[in-house]
């Protein structure tokens, strides 16, 4: 059974708390650099402030005389405005402040090629939920009653909720679009494809769609503005924004643009953050506002979304129909692929342009492709704006890949697991679109999920309703070129040390909840031998910390890692030549570890690291290091485009999922999840082990019950944006997850990291998918995977079993599968 | 988060002072209020006065009367405390049953019995915020507006009745209790519910529901309560279905002396299940009973589009999850 063959028991790791007691080896430690941080498990270092409540987020900060916003949003899915008015709203007492689309006549985009959106609605609202005014009162009540005494007039336009539709009007949806309601269109091939399919001993041809998932962040978007009262000169003072936001750097860059003041009179801070998930990666609307309304009335402003309003902002996963056609030869090697996909973009960009790449981009690993070409249509359509969602723009089409192969397995009666082997492309080579692979443990990660789930001997015994079935994946660790052309580092860190024997390290970037501020205080724990709880990380504040590019695309640990690294490592020879010159040894002697400073070949001698740390800055002066990371320019296709996905370095997943299905009512009962991932090096691991867990999470949700949809009969309406309505797995419903860390360290990494974020969600879905197929025999091509569709395959397959067109499934193996009369319960 | 509006709260501590505050026009009553508060932040209803049970001393108890042949409990009685307590544990499983998979454990510590049997009918057109059904279009019959969203061009609401326990209670031919100016009624909680999802109940509207009656088995039974819905907790039931099967002797292959089957979440009123005459007699294990039953369901039971999920299919898994519950008794033995 599963449950006796799994390796790696859950938490079998105590989380090491108080390493200062254990054995000093020293001399052991120095000679190889054994690490003692790194590859530890640790307590994330906000751990505590979060577990006791006493973390504050941005909806926990009260400034003195703060005003509260509201955002007045359109109930139309496409309208243009006719008139705003807005006096009413404004002779209201207590309300100090009202701002309209005309305040914002600037408009601004996270890619700086499509800026097609305005902080609030200048003469068109495009999907239900657009931000048209907002107001500042006394309260929030008021600030509600506010909002309904401002007169808007609409003309109603058509609503277009179909990509493939709104390519065909003649109504531009949006009014930056260049070309109608085509956002983007990328047409790329490598080598010849249709010779390829042209000589493949077998073409699998399938069309996918998925629907398309939001994040649902527990934490809503919330931002506070604060102006300080300006010089004697009459010039404003310092514009402070704190924003629930993953890329406090691009707000930062935008809110210069769109309020058009200078960046150094802005200010941005990120307070603890309640999840992301990609869903804050870019300005919205509250930033804007509550900054021009702390500008206008003189006083801080915050606002809080509501969860309805969060589901209106989304930017979640795109709804994408992809059309592939894979050939194989008879040994299952892969020919060709053919993908054609179309996504649904919603009113707005977005990351959209860098979506609709990714889309075909970033499929063309772990496996060797003898050519590939790929053509992804990026639509405009009337529904809240699509963007990156953990495991931005290839969780889908990773879907059609690895259910393609299924199919080719299957059909060729090749073990799926076996027809990945034999495609794997190894470390170190060249993808068909030429980004340069480096270290890969894709092969590992294969044979732990194979061996954990014990998918040799149980797959063939399991009876019909039971199933296991796999799928493979790879992800970037950031992109080499960031969204802004520019030259300079894409990570920075300063680290600064003091007298007590404590490190300070500043760092832009962003911590979400994945535990960034953790790693960097791995890494300088590691330099300079310094427990967890000796080092504060100081992050995403644009004023004190250097400049960050933010938490998307999964760089953090190998960018922000590789520079943090990099300073620390300059702290830690000034620090054991301080010592080693008061001891009158080589500096080489001198190792640091446990808070001590300690000759290597005489581990008797020692000091403690603030002795150590006081001797270098007598040496050095003040001690502080700043380090940087730039991205390798030579790992990307040499074509237009070439740079959009290539990245230092790419992880690697496999999922073994086993599932139960039910066929009398077609519930999916996701009993297991094998999550094997190559992370190169897994700093911390159980963070590490976090991350693939709540990964696996994700991905399960999304294939069997989450649904971000608009409601074409009903105006466009959200058919449910609440938590209650739009369903994510609780506790009782998730499979048990195994994280199975794999690593394969990789020369561009910090101690050979890469990602560990978003990669291991890709194959969950498709592995779902696998799996209900070898549960039941039926084809799930378009997710979710709910009990209606999968009852509705499963009665189709009878009929062609009883039509003597399909065997048996499992020759009829018995009917398991009935354990979900337990939901019955 | 949505804000609550203004109100006032009363707190009473007799059930005549609860009576007397709910003159007050347009007061509306609170217990757990894990309906009624959600349902004022979606400006469903704005009472300027809720009545707050909080104090009221009675109503919290459960009893087990011998003599009169019924167990009374109190209206204020939590959904945690009926799902744990012995004497309805054992002598009314399936209502244990249901007290115990409403919505999740917060909500069941803080919800109540008759906050459960008033539970206001729901519908995926009207459970939203005021501003979504404005984007709607204005509403429906049950909030803003004049139509029907779930039956085009109809005049009468149809939001399903979603409570867990109510179809339980009807199965087992409770009683409500009533108590209001013009005094205290009892009816059968059968009779309690209108085809009318604006105003699905008979309650006056100072009257407050004191306690519900269930009268005590005289013999065997068996009953049980089968809940589908999407997730393993907080989501409202998508399928509901109450069965209760009283026996000649005390095993699953006696014969059926009475077959009381209650079916929630089809519109605004539950559906008794008639016609099951022909299974009076069979054996409980007998195979042809569940498939009669469920077949019966499955004919009477006409699931509309006011909750997720499509109609037809729930309409199909009502039949499945109906002979499943008779499954589950038989293998109880």
């Amino acid at each position: 059974m599963a449950e006796q063959s799994r390796e790696d028991p859950p938490h079998a790791d105590p989380i090491d708390e108080a390493p200062d007691d254990a054995p000093i080896e020293a001399a052991a430690h120095e000679a190889g650099r054994q690490p003692w941080q790194v590859g530890r498990s640790h307590r994330k270092v906000d751990a505590m402030e979060r577990m006791r409540g006493i973390a504050r987020y941005t909806d926990d900060l009260k400034l003195p005389g703060m005003l509260h916003g509201k955002i007045k949003r359109s109930p139309h899915a496409h309208a243009r405005i006719v008139s705003i008015d807005t006096r009413r709203a404004e002779a209201m007492p207590g309300v100090h402040g009202v701002v309209t689309g005309r305040d914002f006549p600037i408009p601004y985009g996270i890619i700086p090629w499509t800026p097609d959106e305005n902080a609030l609605a200048v003469d068109k609202v495009l999907h239900v939920g657009d931000g048209v005014a907002a107001v500042a009162a006394v309260d929030e009540d008021t600030a509600i009653e506010a909002l309904d005494a401002i007169d808007v007039v609409y003309e109603l336009l058509p609503a277009f909720f179909d990509p493939e539709q709104a390519l065909a009007a003649d109504v531009q949806i949006n009014p930056y679009a260049r070309k109608g309601n085509l956002s983007k269109e990328v047409l790329l091939e490598f080598g010849d494809v249709d010779a390829g399919l042209a000589s493949a001993d077998l073409v699998i041809e399938g069309e996918y769609f998925f629907e398309g998932t939001t994040h649902a962040a527990i934490e809503p978007h919330c931002a506070v503005a604060y102006v300080e009262r300006g010089g004697a000169g009459g010039e404003e003072g310092l514009l402070t924004v704190w924003s629930a936001t993953q890329v406090s750097h691009y707000l930062h860059r935008e809110l210069a643009k769109v309020l058009e003041r200078p960046a150094h009179r802005i200010r941005v801070i990120q307070p603890p953050l309640g999840g992301a998930f990609g869903g804050k990666s870019e300005p919205f609307d509250l930033e804007f506002c509550v900054a021009k309304l702390a500008l206008k009335t003189g006083r801080p402003v915050k606002i809080l979304y509501t969860r309805e309003e969060v589901f209106y902002s989304h930017r979640g996963r795109h709804p994408m129909r992809m059309k592939h056609r894979l050939g194989v030869d008879r040994d299952g090697r892969i020919k060709a692929v053919d993908a054609k996909t179309v996504l649904d973009g919603g009113a707005y960009s977005s990351f959209g342009l860098v979506t609709t790449y990714y889309s075909g981009q970033l499929l063309c690993s772990p496996y060797e492709f003898g050519a590939y070409r790929f053509h992804s249509r990026r639509a405009y359509t009337n529904k809240p704006a699509c963007g990156p969602k953990r495991g931005h723009g290839s969780v889908q089409p990773r879907f059609a890949i690895e259910v393609q192969l299924d199919k080719a397995a299957q059909a060729l009666g090749l073990d799926p697991i076996e027809l990945r082997r034999r495609n794997d492309m190894g470390a170190g080579g060249k993808t068909v679109n030429e980004f340069a692979i480096g270290s890969n443990g894709f092969l590992e990660c294969l044979r732990r999920v194979e061996q954990s789930s014990g998918w040799a001997e149980r797959r063939p015994a399991l009876p019909y309703g039971r199933g296991l079935g796999v799928a493979g994946s790879t992800y970037i660790s950031g992109t080499n070129y960031p969204i802004y052309p520019n030259e300079m580092p894409q990570a920075a860190v300063q680290v600064c040390l003091d007298r007590s024997g404590r490190a300070r390290v500043f760092s832009g970037a962003n911590d979400i909840g994945q535990g960034s501020n953790t790693m960097l205080a791995v890494i300088v724990g590691e330099e300079l031998g310094l427990p967890l709880e000796d080092i504060r990380v100081l992050s995403a504040d644009t004023d004190l910390c250097p400049v960050d590019l933010g938490a998307y695309s999964s760089r953090i640990t190998l960018m922000v890692g590789n520079a943090c690294m990099q300073a620390a490592q300059q702290l830690r020879k000034q620090v054991c030549g301080a010592v080693a010159r008061r001891w009158e040894v080589p500096a080489r002697r001198v190792t640091l570890v446990q808070r001590k400073a300690i000759d290597i070949e005489d581990p008797d001698r020692h000091v403690e690291l603030a002795q150590a740390f006081e001797w270098a800055e007598a040496d050095h002066g003040l001690l502080g290091a700043v380090g940087s990371y730039t991205t390798p320019k030579d790992r990307h296709g040499d074509y237009r485009g070439g740079t959009i996905g290539a990245s230092p370095a790419y992880s690697f997943t496999a999922h073994v999922a086993e599932v139960e299905v039910d066929d009398e009512t077609g519930v999916v009962d996701v009993k297991t999840i094998w999550v094997a991932h190559d992370c190169g090096r897994a700093l911390s691991r159980r963070i590490v082990e976090g991350q693939m867990e709540g990964s696996a999470y994700m991905g399960f949700g999304e294939a069997i019950m989450e649904q971000h949809v608009v409601d074409p009969a009903h105006r466009g309406v959200h058919p449910g944006p609440s938590l209650l309505d739009y369903r994510i797995p609780t506790f009782l419903d998730t499979p048990q997850l195994r994280a199975l860390i794999v690593e394969a360290p990789d020369a561009q990494g910090p101690y050979g990291a890469k990602e560990a974020g978003e990669g291991p969600l890709h194959p969950s879905i498709p592995a779902i998918a696998n799996a209900i197929h070898d549960a039941v025999g039926v084809r799930m091509d378009e997710l979710p995977f709910t009990p209606p569709r999968v009852l509705a395959a499963i009665e189709q397959r009878r009929a062609r079993e009883r039509a003597g067109e399909l065997p048996p499934h499992k020759g009829g193996l018995g009917v398991v599968g009935r354990d979900s009369a337990r939901r019955t319960a | 988060m949505l804000r609550m509006p203004r109100f006032s709260v009363q707190t009473p501590r007799t059930i005549d002072e609860v009576v007397q505050a709910l003159r007050t026009p347009g007061a509306r009553l609170v217990a757990g209020g894990t309906d009624l508060l959600p349902n004022i932040k979606h400006r469903l209803e704005q009472p300027p006065v809720l009545v707050s049970l909080s104090r009221v001393r009675e109503l919290g108890d459960v009893v087990v009367d011998e003599a009169a042949g019924v167990m009374r409990i109190g209206a204020r009685v939590t959904l945690t405390a009926i799902s744990e307590h012995a004497q309805v544990r054992e002598r009314f499983p399936s209502l244990a049953r249901a007290a115990g998979v409403v919505a999740s454990p917060l909500i069941r510590n803080m919800g109540t019995l008759g906050g459960n049997v008033n539970l206001d009918t729901r519908c995926r057109y009207v459970n939203q915020t005021a501003f979504w059904r404005e984007a709607l279009g204005g509403g429906c019959i049950k909030s803003e507006g004049s139509v029907c969203h779930v039956v085009p061009g109809g005049r009468n609401c149809v939001a399903a009745m979603s409570s867990d326990c109510v179809p339980v209670l009807i199965s087992l031919g409770a009683s409500i209790v009533l108590v209001g100016s013009q005094g205290r009624r009892e009816l059968p909680l059968e009779d309690y519910y209108l085809a009318d999802g604006v105003r699905h109940t008979t309650r006056l509207d100072d009257e407050l529901t004191t306690e519900l009656v269930v009268p005590l088995p005289r013999g065997p039974r068996r009953s049980h309560y089968a809940k589908w819905t999407v997730r393993g907790s907080i989501d409202f039931p998508l399928v509901s279905v109450a069965l209760r099967f009283d026996l000649e002797q005390d095993h699953v292959s006696a014969p059926v002396s009475e077959a009381h089957v209650v079916v929630g979440v089809l519109g605004s009123k539950p559906r008794r299940v008639t016609r099951l005459d022909d299974v009076v007699g069979k054996a409980l294990d007998d195979p042809s009973l569940a498939t009669a039953v469920a077949e019966r369901v499955h004919q009477q039971c006409k699931p509309l589009e006011n909750v997720p999920y499509e109609a037809p299919y729930r309409r199909t898994m009502l039949r499945v999850h109906a002979r499943r519950a008779i499954e589950v008794m038989v293998a109880a033995g």
